[in-house]
């Protein structure tokens, strides 16, 4: 941080509570929901990340924007360094701010990256303190006011899905196994993994009805917001699960199958948003470091026979995955694609292939 | 599997360059994770000034060497089902691996808890692992392992200079550095070779980033990587030697994740169970790496990691090791989440080494890849400003931070920031000062630009200061800014009043915290809870921050807590005794039902873990800093007195606050500090002492040596290279001492005093309680006053003084515990001749040898001056060292093989990097026990003795007979052979390592055909650098014990040929 002056903005708090910082992306007034993430590294990854739509995202680690952003390389037709097109938070707040950064692989300064994006990015504040009253009051609305106050606004209350998912069905690929994958804000770094092996990855929108196409297996993706807006998507998962197709999905992917399942929903306190979040194999001492972010999940009391715990939180024993007692049928809350985060369960994707060659025979 | 009742635990032993006290703090958590197993404990470690061999920790303790001969015999006596070999460093590993190699652990039918043997040797045997990681496709650097130097040469073809050469089985890089062509390779190799019969020759990644993984892994085959930390400096510089930081700060998601998915990787395929860690070079421009290194084991870094993270990795990897998974343990800061995680760190952290060289003749100063280092420090913060600024003053160094300090000569810039020294840092600061940009910088150092723009911005905050003139026109804002970059009030005093006399009172520090403190700029109180705030934690691990609005906890201020403050940065002269010390001042404060606050910065120490009082700080020791604690504690008072000379020397400015200092008045501890006034409180009292006079021209220095005659010490104010102080024997010396050394001027006066021959050195370890004495020890030092207390090998109780003496000794120590009204430890030492007593120095505060002395007395001295501190009447105890039947010996442990070219003498200037205390029934017994803890071994055959001048030949003379009678060679140089012949004692004259004539001394010591040297320097002026000098070198060199004192040359002789080792008897401590 040099000694160049940075604008002033106030964040406020829907309970009230107010913070002053400097502003170092672009500077207009914006509200959504606060929430926190605990990783260490992956900025570029996070912000990118669709399930953060609509939300002011707290980082708690207080060094950010070190390494920079990078370029805007292109792999399968994809951003090869970030997990989607845009910047999808509301905001960003940091505690302190690398305005220089090195890295060889960066091509500018994360502040110029937000401006460009015109996404709001504040630094100085007690990001400890904050996160202690997001813990203790629960994920809250929250508004940042540079010259004009605005409403707050409940992103929750909105289709983000819609807003996130690809408009038209496009296609990666050109493998043997056919894998229909529902977007509901799918993160690059899934598609990338289902690209390792022989796959075609045929990506439709959220509401798509596919149940008529052709494919090998049925993926449905992470996305932002309450699993109950997605209705269309749950109607055609009540299909997808009577069939004995290979199913796979990720967290909204993973509660959406729940619901079409018959299983039921809720909103944590304040979510879980963190590198570290620790999963068991429910029925072994398998134990795995998973990459989160989640503020909806599905309720362990409401699953319905033929339904198995897979996984489950070993700090609050939440629900962290599911498989059916007899189909190729399994989803997980945590992010085996990670990105950022730890790649410990990356080997998920081979076991949905896996499922898709049995199948197949 | 048997069923385990009793587990066998090694220690680490003496701290030693690449091998210090974390080892107490891994060995003490894996002891406490044992007992709360209800399983029995038994410890090996010689170390007695540690916590570990403390009672209640291990069940049993042996103050015996951790060598497989007496490990041996441990296990025949104890029986133990299992062995720990991972909380001892490498001492432990190697005595372990020696225990499985040669049968033992089979013989006895012992397991090993944790990671296995087999498991361990295959990272230990560079070659076998590289190919073991090759086979799952993890990369390592090109290398070649070779056993003789034609095959070193050969290999460096094919791999391309620049090389590194490593030799395995070593302590952190001994033996190990760059080479850039065949004259080097040849030079560096043979030594190394002298270490390891295998060393390898390395591809050179020079300038690749250094990056650090913990991982923990259990028997259900879960891993985590509790930390990773990244070198500041970029490979070329020992871990141990480079600046730290943790969490990474300057690597993307892909590469910390890369990274750390290869070490679950490595973890696994070596089947560790418990703790390892992984070191990589990272290329700066693209994601290509090498694994560097793997150690199996507690390391330094793990410890720093624990302390980092607040995971404790010692306490997990024992449970591991008795089998539990880590999803089975919790994460015992939260106490509800699981152990199965890894930390989110809301702060990050720098480790800076600490470095003594200036202790040490001929030492380089320049930094690489082998360790020199004695201590290190860790700085919390939430910027990397704040936290390397607050480090920079944790060493100890005299400096305040990354600026404001005074000015360094450097010579050449551009030179040194080519080839780093320990004053790297500092070189930095100058070469920004002197227009050097941040990207000049880069291409010097290829220290990562993000680290050095981090540093630009504070040369840039000084800029701003120094424009301002007073503390009122400061703007908040920017008095903000400097703090959160970590800037003192010192800081700020100094360069807004540009006036660099700030420090002698507090006067303008007070002036800007108390102006700061109206502004309501003040730091904020935060936990280190492991998960960042995401779930509510009752941690007590606490550090300050600027970058903060409201403190993470609520202070009582009800007057019950007392505030202990700690000892700092390990260096030479301050180590894990006064960790000790503080320790159990803790554990007193909390049984007499106070609240025990800790302040304290190492990482290396029990005092700094998570369990042993009710709040640590892990923060500065500085004015300001404790201040800080104590404005937000208000403590019923504080302890200055049991964490060495940091604290002794806050005493009076925080009394000056009206900080409640318990224990002995800060006004009686100044009177002690002072020269000047505790000289003329003992002539008031009638105490003699030796001549002395501060001096300030070289006229008068010759005037008062004329007047009380050579040899004189000489205690200089300012010096230029070598050590501090020095003892010369005539005029000749003393003027090339004053031309070479030192600068005498009004500014830096010199102190000059009479010097005693042949005088004996006492000690008198004591607490008393308002001038009257309750507790006291009396030892012995073996060598003659010369050689520093911190050096010299220390007997307990005293077995060759007079009765006289001591009577008298006790009588001058009670007058001068009156007259200071002291309450609390003490030490005085003492000059005895005949029965002349002469009083040297006095320590209002516990000493050096506190632990040693309450050990062997088995009385606890700091528990009894903790008591009187908190008030308590305590009664003297029934038992003194009359009544005693043991003997306790303390030796002391040098790193001079770590140290190149360090001429390895001792002097009036500690050398000693550690120690070690051991027990015996009679004195020959133990002092056999100690020095073969510290590393000699018993000679088989060949001597080789240069016996210096007159006096020492003399005191050589009967040890020489004996060593004849018991069967040993004598080799001598010419002055001792024709003594010796002329006495009638046959020995083998070998020529002078200059004297181009066979057999040479020289070549013999290449060709290991001593078993020991004994080398008494000529004089006392350490300015030997001729033939003695290469004698001791190549001794420590080609690993050959070395003894440079007649006196304890003569101890050790007398005692190995009165026990044999088989004769020494194994008896733990409840024994005696």
């Amino acid at each position: 941080m040099s000694l160049k002056q940075y604008k002033n903005a106030k964040l406020i708090l829907e309970d009230g509570s107010e913070f002053t910082a400097c502003s170092f992306g672009y500077e207009k007034s914006v509200a959504g929901e606060i929430v926190f993430n605990t990783a260490m590294t992956g900025y570029p990854e996070s912000l990118t990340d669709p399930s953060y739509r609509g939300q002011i995202l707290v980082l708690t680690y207080p060094l950010v924007g070190n390494y920079g952003v990078p370029g805007k390389s292109m792999a399968d037709d994809m951003l090869e360094h970030f997990e989607s097109e845009h910047i999808h938070t509301t905001a960003l707040i940091i505690s302190d701010y690398s305005s220089t950064y090195n890295h060889w692989n960066a091509s500018k300064s994360l502040g110029d990256w937000l401006k460009e994006e015109k996404i709001p990015g504040l630094f100085g504040i007690d990001t400890r303190k904050l996160t202690k009253i997001i813990r203790e009051k629960g994920a809250m609305l929250a508004k940042i006011i540079f010259d004009d106050d605005i409403p707050f606004h409940d992103p929750n209350k909105v289709n983000l899905v819609n807003e996130v998912s690809i408009k038209e069905k496009k296609i990666y690929g050109n493998g043997k196994h056919k894998v229909l994958l529902i977007d509901c804000g799918v993160k690059s770094n899934i598609i990338r993994y289902l690209l390792r092996f022989d796959t075609t990855v045929i990506r439709v929108p959220w509401d798509y009805d596919y149940t008529n196409d052709d494919y090998d297996g049925l993926f449905i993706s992470n996305g932002p917001g309450d699993p109950t807006i997605c209705t269309p998507t749950i109607k055609h998962l009540k299909t997808s699960i009577a069939d004995d197709k290979p199913i796979f999905g990720i967290c909204l992917g993973h509660q959406l199958t729940a619901l079409a399942a018959g299983a039921k929903t809720y909103k944590l306190k304040f979510g879980h948003r963190s590198h570290n979040q620790p999963v068991l194999e429910v029925g072994t001492n398998k134990a795995y470091l998973s990459s989160q972010n989640h503020g909806f999940a599905v309720d362990n009391k409401s699953i319905p026979d033929s339904w198995l715990i897979y996984f489950q939180n070993l700090n609050d024993d939440s629900n962290e995955g599911l498989k059916h007692s007899s189909k190729p049928i399994f989803t997980t809350q945590f992010h085996p694609e990670a990105s950022s985060g730890p790649t410990d369960t990356a080997f998920l994707f081979g076991d949905f292939i896996k499922a898709i060659e049995t199948w197949k025979k | 599997m048997e069923e385990i009742n009793k587990v066998l635990v090694l220690g680490s032993g003496a701290l030693k360059i690449g091998e210090a006290g974390e080892f107490d703090y891994s060995g003490s958590q894996a002891l406490k994770a044992l007992k709360e197993e209800g399983l029995t404990t038994v410890l090996v470690n010689p170390n007695i000034a540690t916590v570990q061999t403390s009672e209640e920790i291990a069940d049993k303790i042996y103050f015996l060497p951790v060598t497989p001969y007496f490990v041996e015999r441990i296990i025949q006596k104890e029986k133990p089902q299992g062995i720990l070999l991972a909380f001892g460093g490498q001492t432990a590993l190697n005595c372990g691996m020696a225990l499985f190699e040669n049968g033992i652990l089979e013989k006895y039918n012992i397991q090993v808890l944790g990671t296995s043997v087999e498991a361990i040797m295959e990272t230990e045997d560079r070659e076998r692992f590289a190919d073991k990681l090759r086979s799952i496709n993890v990369k390592t650097p090109k290398s070649v392992a070779v056993t003789n130097i034609g095959d070193a040469l050969n290999a460096a073809k094919k791999v391309d200079y620049p090389v590194i050469v490593r030799a395995a089985f070593t302590l952190g890089g001994q033996g190990s550095g760059f080479c850039s062509n065949n004259e080097e390779l040849e030079k560096l190799a043979s030594k190394a070779f002298s270490y390891s019969e295998q060393i390898l020759v390395e591809e050179s990644l020079k300038g690749w980033k250094e990056v650090e993984y913990e991982v923990v892994r259990d028997k259900y085959d879960n891993c985590i990587t509790v930390c990773n930390m990244e070198n500041f400096d970029p490979l070329g510089i020992h871990t141990g030697e480079s600046i730290v930081v943790a969490p990474s700060q300057t690597l993307t998601n892909r590469e910390y994740h890369k990274l750390r998915k290869l070490s679950i990787d490595i973890v696994k395929s070596i089947g560790i169970v418990g703790e390892c860690n992984v070191q990589y070079a990272l290329d700066p421009f693209s994601e290509d790496y090498r694994v560097i290194e793997v150690n199996a084991r507690l390391s330094r870094s793990s410890a720093l990691a624990s302390k980092a993270t607040g995971y404790p990795l010692a306490f997990v990897a024992a449970k591991l090791a008795l089998g539990y998974g880590l999803h089975e343990l919790k994460n015992s800061v939260t106490k509800t989440t699981t152990a199965f995680f890894e930390p989110a760190l809301d702060y990050l952290v720098v480790k800076i080494p600490r470095w003594d060289l200036n202790k040490f003749m001929g030492v380089s100063e320049e930094i690489g890849s082998s360790m020199k280092s004695v201590g290190e420090i860790m700085a919390i913060g939430r910027s990397f400003e704040e936290a390397i600024q607050k480090g920079l003053r944790m060493v100890g160094l005299g400096m305040h931070g990354f600026v404001g300090n005074k000015d360094l000569i450097i010579e050449d810039i551009e030179y040194e920031l080519n080839n780093p020294t320990d004053k790297r840092i500092f070189v930095i600061a100058s070469a920004f000062k002197k227009g050097y940009s941040v990207e000049d910088v880069y291409q010097l150092t290829k220290i990562d630009r993000w680290f050095l723009e981090k540093l630009w911005n504070i040369i840039e905050t000084e800029d701003e200061l120094v424009k301002y003139n007073d503390f009122n026109s400061i703007p908040d804002g920017f008095l903000w800014h400097a703090k959160k970059q970590g800037f003192s009030d010192f800081q700020i005093a100094r360069l807004v009043l540009n006036n660099h006399e700030i420090g002698a009172t507090d006067k303008e520090i007070i002036q800007i915290r108390n102006h700061r403190k109206s502004r309501n700029i003040l730091p904020s109180v935060k936990q280190i809870d492991t998960l960042a705030a995401e779930h509510p934690a009752v941690t007590n691990y606490l550090y300050l921050t600027y970058h903060g609005e409201e403190h993470d906890i609520v202070f009582e201020k009800d007057n019950r807590s007392v505030i202990v403050l700690g000892s700092g940065a390990y260096r030479i002269g301050s180590s894990v005794e006064f960790d000790w010390s503080c320790v159990n001042a803790l554990q007193t404060i909390k049984k007499k039902n106070y609240r025990s606050i800790m302040i304290n910065y190492n990482p290396e120490t029990v005092s700094t873990d998570y369990d042993i009082c009710d709040r640590l700080y892990f923060d500065e020791l500085s004015f300001e800093r404790v201040m800080d604690i104590s404005d937000l504690e208000v403590p019923y008072g504080v302890i200055v007195s049991t964490g060495g000379q940091i604290p002794n020397s806050l005493a009076m400015r925080l009394y000056r606050q009206d900080v409640h200092i318990l224990g002995t008045s800060p006004n009686f501890i100044d009177r002690a500090e002072n020269r000047h006034k505790f000289s003329d409180m003992l002539d008031k009292i009638g105490v003699d002492q030796p001549e002395w006079k501060e001096l300030s021209s070289i006229e008068d220095i010759f005037e008062f040596t004329e007047k009380v005659g050579f040899p004189v010490l000489i205690r200089p104010s300012y010096v230029l290279s070598g050590a501090a102080m020095n003892v010369v024997s005539n005029k000749e010396e003393l003027e090339h001492f004053l031309n070479l050394a030192t600068q005498v001027s009004k500014q830096y006066p010199v102190v000059v005093s009479k010097f005693l021959m042949d005088a004996k050195e006492i000690e008198m370890d004591a607490v008393a309680d308002k001038g009257d004495i309750i507790v006291y020890a009396i030892s012995e030092h073996i060598e003659f006053a010369g050689v520093h207390s911190g050096d010299a090998t220390i007997m307990f109780p005293p077995q060759k003084v007079y009765v006289e003496t001591l009577r008298r000794i006790k009588k001058i120590s009670r007058k001068i515990a009156q007259e200071l009204q002291i309450s609390g430890p003490f030490n005085i030492q003492f000059l005895a001749k005949d029965n002349d007593i002469k009083v040297i120095e006095c320590n209002l505060r516990a000493s050096r040898s506190f632990p040693f002395v309450s050990k062997v007395l088995k009385t606890n001295f700091i528990d009894y001056a903790t008591r009187i501190m908190l008030g308590e009447k305590v009664e003297k105890p029934n038992k003194t060292l009359f009544d005693i039947d043991h003997i306790g010996v303390k030796a002391s442990q040098f790193s001079f093989s770590r140290l190149s070219m360090a001429d390895p003498v001792l002097g009036v200037d500690m050398a000693s990097t550690g120690e070690v205390g051991c027990i015996g029934d009679d004195y020959y017994e133990a002092i056999l026990k100690a020095m073969i803890s510290v590393g000699y071994r018993i000679p088989e055959k060949n001597i080789l003795i240069s016996s210096g001048p007159m006096r020492s030949k003399t005191e050589l003379l009967e040890s020489g007979r004996i060593l004849i009678d018991n069967g040993y060679n004598i080799f001598g140089t010419k002055g001792t052979c024709d003594f010796y012949k002329k006495n009638g004692i046959l020995a083998t004259m070998v020529h002078w390592p200059d004297v181009n004539k066979k057999p040479n001394a020289y070549d013999m010591l290449k060709k290991k055909e001593f078993d020991l040297v004994i080398n008494i320097p000529k004089d006392l002026s350490q300015n030997e650098l001729n033939n003695d000098y290469i004698i001791r070198r190549a001794a420590v060199d080609f690993n050959i014990p070395l003894i440079t004192n007649a006196r304890l040359a003569s101890a050790f002789i007398y005692a190995i040929s009165r026990y044999k080792k088989e004769e020494l008897t194994v008896k733990s401590w409840d024994e005696y």
